[in-house]
């Protein structure tokens, strides 16, 4: 199940007509065959699409000349994120039917540098969860260990890289969703700044924190799908005008000198003893690479998931409302409109959903909005400025992915907040809008894999991935 | 105990979710858990703070002029009736809303 091709990888072979992408997205649907079933990751296929755009790009390459960043390259793309065409389901029986009549943004630009899109991952329903358990679908099988959780909300993206059933997909991270799953499936991923990529057809979550992002199986190649996709989009007025900076460039550049900020809060009780060992091990390769260490305090780190869990649910429980069986999606009869709605709703949302609808309108509603809702935007103000006065002193800061190795299958179902507690490490960035990559630092056991996550400063997305390039060149999945 | 049956009825009732008794009960004591939880936000002093309610900052958006008024063609109805739950183009067709 080792995945062998890369984006260079793929473009050499096309260039040297050592294979065809005709052939190459044959080999990869074989493989989605033979291995889906067991892993659960895919939940659908748009074999169409894929040999129309492999024909293209082998009409490219007998032409001779140069290939765009991307061709021929078989990618996936989580189901929160619309595709033309195919089913866009968000893991729900809500949208089971659903097809968008256009693609996001991030997918045109991926179909425009001539990716083939192989189909749609499996995710937690509407992006919510850390473990893949809440898909309408079923669970999706950690491809390292399969007992194991693969982690969520973009568990299907993450299998499918791992897997060697994709060379790169898109996920989505609201509170950790694209960087938990890449570290518990041993593969780099990552969340650019927020507005760093457009949100244009990405079904919404919570409008202040998601993101799209890429999973790959090695950093030049996420940063590559990350070079595609950024930069602004007039259909998303929260997409940043920022520019997008060359992420290759500094690849492979020393890292001597560059100061890492080591957060105490990050380091406490709650950490598993062998994610700390190997997070230790990876902070060990960054002294010998010529980096300084240095521990800061990020004094609001404890109420991050608290503030998370008030914001996010709140912004849910407002963009979940369109779904009412009227336009689109399931319906569920009833003898008046409301009715309709109630039973639609009822009959279409999981539990979780459900759960997080509760909890996000009641922290909106009269009477309780100052004390939930708007303390919560002043506490992100205040974990932010955490953000800005580190960053005053270092360069980046490092930290472990998730306190806990990949959990198996079923261990975390019974209580909602003790699942919630498990994002603690990744929910502050998200709610800064700061860049976060996960990359792979070590198994535990040698089978169970550890993510050693890296924040840097707002539209700093080349600067994380020169450091995270420099463990991966050390070592860092083998610790 | 923060949140009773009754505040789960209301707020399912804002969110026109229709919850079973079992789905009331559970939830309600879920949720209660979680409002206890947040309640360490009540720690900090935010009096002098100003609320987040953007990620970002002015000068990271693009101009907010407003663009050209101009008309593009946008012909998706049939395709998304085509997949509506009851569609009788060009229209969504729903229960009765209005009583005579």
């Amino acid at each position: 199940m080792a995945a062998n091709w890369t984006i260079d990888g793929v473009k050499e072979a096309l260039a040297a007509k050592k294979v065809s992408a005709r052939e190459l997205t044959a080999e990869f649907y074989r493989n989605i065959a033979e291995q889906n079933t067991g892993l659960n990751a895919y939940l659908a296929l748009s074999p169409e699409r894929a040999r129309r755009q492999a024909d293209n790009i082998d009409s490219l390459v007998a032409a001779g000349g140069e290939l765009p960043a991307l061709a021929g390259v078989p990618v996936a793309v989580k189901d929160v994120i619309s595709t033309r065409g195919t089913t866009t389901t968000c893991g729900s029986k809500i949208l089971e039917n659903h097809v968008p009549v256009y693609d996001a943004t991030a997918v045109e630009r991926l179909e425009a540098a001539g990716a083939v899109i192989l189909g749609k991952t499996n995710c937690d329903e509407f992006a919510m969860g850390s473990s893949n358990e809440n898909s309408a679908y079923g669970a999706v099988k950690n491809p390292v260990a399969l007992d194991r959780v693969p982690g969520g909300s973009s568990g299907g993206s993450a299998a499918v890289v791992a897997a060697g059933l994709a060379v790169a997909s898109l996920g989505t991270d609201t509170g950790g969703s694209i960087r938990q799953p890449g570290a518990f499936c041993g593969i780099p991923a990552m969340m650019g700044s927020y507005g760093r990529v457009s949100r244009y057809g990405l079904i919404a979550f919570a409008s202040s924190l998601d993101r799209i992002g890429p999973l790959a199986t090695n950093v030049k190649d996420v940063a590559t799908v990350l070079q595609v996709i950024a930069g602004r989009d007039p259909l998303d007025s929260t997409s940043a005008a920022v520019p997008v900076a060359d992420y290759g460039a500094q690849l492979g550049e020393s890292v001597r000198g560059c100061r890492l900020g080591i957060p105490k809060e990050y380091f406490g009780d709650g950490m598993d003893p062998g994610v700390r060992a190997k997070i230790e091990a990876g902070m060990e390769i960054y002294k010998k690479l010529g980096c300084q260490l240095v521990e800061i305090r990020m004094p609001h780190t404890d109420y991050a998931i608290a503030t998370y869990y008030i914001i996010a649910t709140a912004e849910a429980s407002s963009n979940l409302a369109r779904y009412d069986g009227v336009r689109y999606g399931l319906r569920e009869n009833g003898d008046s409109l409301i009715s309709m709605y109630r039973k639609t709703r009822g009959a279409g949302f999981g539990a979780e959903v459900k759960r997080r609808i509760v909890l996000g309108t009641y922290v909106l509603s009269a009477g309780y909005y100052n004390a939930y809702y708007l303390k919560g935007q002043k506490v992100r103000a205040l974990i932010a400025q955490d953000f800005e006065d580190a960053f005053s002193k270092v360069d980046a800061i490092l930290t472990p992915t998730s306190p806990v190795p990949p959990f198996r299958l079923g261990e975390r179902t019974s209580d909602p907040l003790q699942m919630y507690l498990a994002d603690i490490y990744t929910v502050t960035g998200s709610l800064a809008g700061l860049p976060g990559i996960s990359v792979p630092c070590g198994r535990i056991d040698g089978t169970l894999p550890v993510g050693l996550q890296i924040f840097g400063p707002a539209f700093a997305e080349a600067r994380v991935l020169q450091l995270a390039h420099a463990l991966e060149q050390s070592g860092g999945a083998t610790l | 105990m923060k949140i009773t049956r009754d505040d789960v009825v209301r707020v399912a009732d804002l969110a026109n979710l229709e919850l079973s008794e079992a789905e009331l009960e559970t939830y309600r004591k879920q949720v209660d858990d979680v409002l206890e939880y947040i309640g360490k936000l009540n720690e900090l002093d935010t009096g002098e703070v100003e609320p987040m309610a953007q990620v970002l900052s002015g000068d990271q958006l693009a101009d907010a002029t407003l663009r050209e008024d101009l008309v593009v063609p946008c012909a998706v109805a049939e395709d998304v009736l085509k997949y509506a739950p009851d569609p009788e183009p060009p229209y969504f067709r729903v229960p009765k809303v209005i009583e005579r």
